[in-house]
């Protein structure tokens, strides 16, 4: 392994060992999971046409509310224990703390997702499994752009007032061509067309991905000093 | 006369200009009406928001590579007349939605796409003063700056598909390629006025600016 | 003597905002040496230590370690100092062991596990290793921040108030590896608040003051109440 691979590792590994052991956000994010699915059914009611009708943007709204949680809490552990100093201080490329990062959300956020499918099958009786492989694909080009910019906004809004709302007030408008090329992916697998029929919003999906990657790898240096 | 004075006068002269051909010189158009004339400020009004983006990004990548002041003074000078810009296009194309389709907020495509960068440079502005230390400030939002330009083009294209791929295209365009040549040219007269103006306040907020970091050295 | 110093700042200026913290700061401490910087509060103590340490860029003038310029050559000092100061550097979930590792880790080392656990047995944590942090006191925190340095081998040591949370015993460890690194030809800056604690090991102290180095004097037979006196002449109040 190279030692800009390991060192993106030894911050991955690092987040999902503490993670494993507080299970602070985990937990919190399962249950707020289980929670809007509450709150979907009561503020759309018992129709359940409109509740078919409107399943893929109540599972990227899922997806977006919950990660606009966990994600935010991606650089956390670093500021409560003053542990961003010796991030900043690791000689080296900054970079790999940031995929290493990237890594770390995407991991977290692909759970709750597969959570939140779990949920809507069971509570909203809907049958995902013959789409399981299209979803799979979809959610997870859609997750990585969303981990990508997340990440970076996480370093970013670390050290400045009110980041709680800077946090999603940054992230959302960046957000829209994956929230829409998400949801209309999504739309469409679950009407069991192929994947092939929404080529051009998965390749707008990757194009997304691979610049906020991009972006996030060349200046994440500037974002992570003191 | 300082060039940011001479770039005021100028732009004066190009407003003037400008108004004389949306108003004396193109003819009024047939379907619309004399409402359709506000898309001499609106369709200029984007065009220079945009380029000012574009600027935005050239500093941010000169300001994260030189930590030039100058260039972090420029960035956000033209973020702000570049929302402001946006801000006049969002407001023009209600004013014009209003009559012309019955509502004033369609979600047609290109509304929603502006207002959409629209939110991301704003919250370039939001990062800038929430961030305590003018450094840290400088540096966050060049790199906002520099995500936020490809977005641009990936926010117009997704929204644009959204709405087109199972409707109609969307009625407020600038004009088909078949609009008679007088209305492009009205058209290009308010949008060199409007750079020009652009260009002014982007030359009275950097020196402002620029003072201001002086003062606090 | 011809050799640049290990640590060299001369004419260091250094502004936040409006509000300026360091005036016209010149210091140099040469390999084996150790010196201790006194001041009131606010008299930027701290900001020369994060200056050395490339965690904020001086506003004017020249602050050099190893040979490299901290604004310039950040990464190249960042391989060569060991900084301690009030922040601990350490994740709560995580074990001392792992804790260690990881910080090694990150600066592109492989220590060995008998490597850490030696760190650990040198700040006498060898029998909290796999404990989480979180079960840690301040005491066995401060010296787990100092393990972290005995593995990282830094050629210069930026330490804030180090004796600040450990007890005497704690005081007399730190003394005995400070010379050993001075021995072994590192230099060291350390900012004390206490007069006695710290002039152990230091060769030299300076006084900061008004943004300046008010006195830089060498330490020679002086004992605590000679410091206080130094000053009381030299510093003033903010």
């Amino acid at each position: 392994m190279t030692a800009f691979a390991r060192r993106a590792w030894l911050v991955l590994r690092k987040d999902v060992v503490s993670e494993r052991r507080s299970k602070e956000t985990l937990n919190a994010l399962v249950f707020f999971a289980l929670l809007l699915l509450f709150v979907f059914q009561f503020s759309l009611g018992d129709d359940r046409d409109r509740l078919a009708a409107a399943l893929p943007g109540l599972l990227w709204l899922g997806f977006v509310l919950s990660g606009i949680l966990g994600v935010s809490r991606a650089f956390l552990v670093e500021r409560e224990n003053d542990c961003w100093e010796g991030l900043v201080l690791a000689p080296g490329d900054k970079s790999s703390i940031y995929l290493g990062k990237v890594a770390g959300a995407l991991v977290l956020m692909l759970l709750v997702e597969g959570l939140l499918l779990l949920l809507f099958a069971v509570f909203f009786n809907v049958d995902l499994g013959a789409r399981l492989p299209g979803l799979a694909a979809v959610l997870a080009l859609g997750t990585v752009g969303f981990a990508a910019v997340g990440a970076l906004f996480s370093a970013m809004t670390a050290h400045v007032r009110a980041r709680e709302l800077l946090f999603p007030v940054l992230l959302l408008p960046v957000l829209v061509p994956v929230l829409l090329g998400g949801v209309k992916a999504t739309e469409a697998v679950l009407a069991g067309e192929p994947l092939g029929a929404v080529a051009h919003w998965l390749k707008l999906l990757a194009a997304a991905d691979v610049i906020y990657l991009t972006v996030g790898v060349l200046t994440f240096d500037a974002v992570l000093e003191s | 006369m300082s060039a940011t004075r001479v770039l005021g006068w100028l732009a004066v002269a190009g407003l003037g200009a400008g108004l004389v051909m949306a108003f004396g010189v193109a003819p009024r158009e047939i379907t619309q009406g004399n409402v359709q004339r506000i898309m001499y400020v609106h369709v200029p009004a984007v065009w220079v928001a945009y380029l000012a983006f574009l600027v935005v990004c050239g500093a941010s990548v000169v300001y994260l590579v030189r930590r030039s002041a100058t260039a972090d003074t420029l960035a956000a000078a033209c973020t702000e007349v570049g929302v402001l810009f946006l801000g006049i296009n969002i407001v023009t194309g209600a004013i014009w939605g209003k009559p012309t389709w019955g509502a004033w907020w369609t979600w047609d495509a290109r509304l929603t796409s502006v207002s959409v960068v629209f939110l991301m440079y704003v919250g370039y502005l939001l990062l800038r003063r929430m961030t305590d230390d003018p450094e840290r400030g400088a540096r966050l939002s060049a790199v906002l700056g520099v995500l936020a330009a490809p977005s641009i083009y990936l926010v117009h294209t997704s929204v644009y598909w959204w709405r087109t791929l199972h409707q109609p295209p969307s009625l407020l365009k600038a004009g088909s390629a078949t609009m008679p040549a007088v209305f492009w040219l009205a058209i290009l007269v308010n949008f060199v006025a409007f750079a020009l103006l652009a260009a002014h306040f982007v030359g009275r907020r950097v020196r402002l600016l620029a003072r201001e970091r002086e003062a606090h050295a | 003597m011809t050799a640049e110093p290990l640590v060299h700042v001369a004419g260091l200026r250094k502004a936040f905002g409006g509000h300026l913290v360091l005036d016209d700061v010149s210091l140099d401490v040469q390999a084996g040496e150790a010196v201790a910087l006194l001041g009131p509060n606010g008299a930027g103590k701290t900001t020369l230590l994060r200056v050395l340490a490339t965690l904020t860029r001086p506003s004017r003038g020249v602050a050099r370690v190893a040979g490299h310029d901290c604004a310039r050559e950040a990464d190249a000092v960042r391989r060569r100092v060991g900084l301690v100061a009030h922040g601990s550097w350490l994740y709560e979930e995580l074990t001392a062991l792992e804790n260690l590792a990881f910080w090694a880790g990150l600066a592109g080392a492989r220590p060995g596990r008998d490597e850490v656990l030696a760190a650990l047995a040198a700040v006498e944590l060898e029998r909290v290793a796999g404990e989480r942090v979180r079960t840690f006191s301040l005491g066995m925190r401060r010296r787990l921040s100092l393990a972290r340095l005995v593995l990282a081998r830094p050629q210069v040591l930026l330490l804030d108030e180090p004796f600040a949370g450990l007890d005497q015993r704690g005081g007399k460890w730190l003394d005995a590896h400070l010379a050993a690194f001075k021995g072994a030809g590192g230099a060291i800056v350390l900012t004390t608040h206490s007069f006695g604690r710290g002039l152990a090991v230091a060769d030299r102290i300076a006084i900061l003051s008004g943004g300046r180095v008010a006195l830089d004097t060498a330490v020679g037979a002086m004992d605590a109440d000679d410091v206080r006196r130094l000053y009381a002449l030299h510093a003033e109040e903010a």
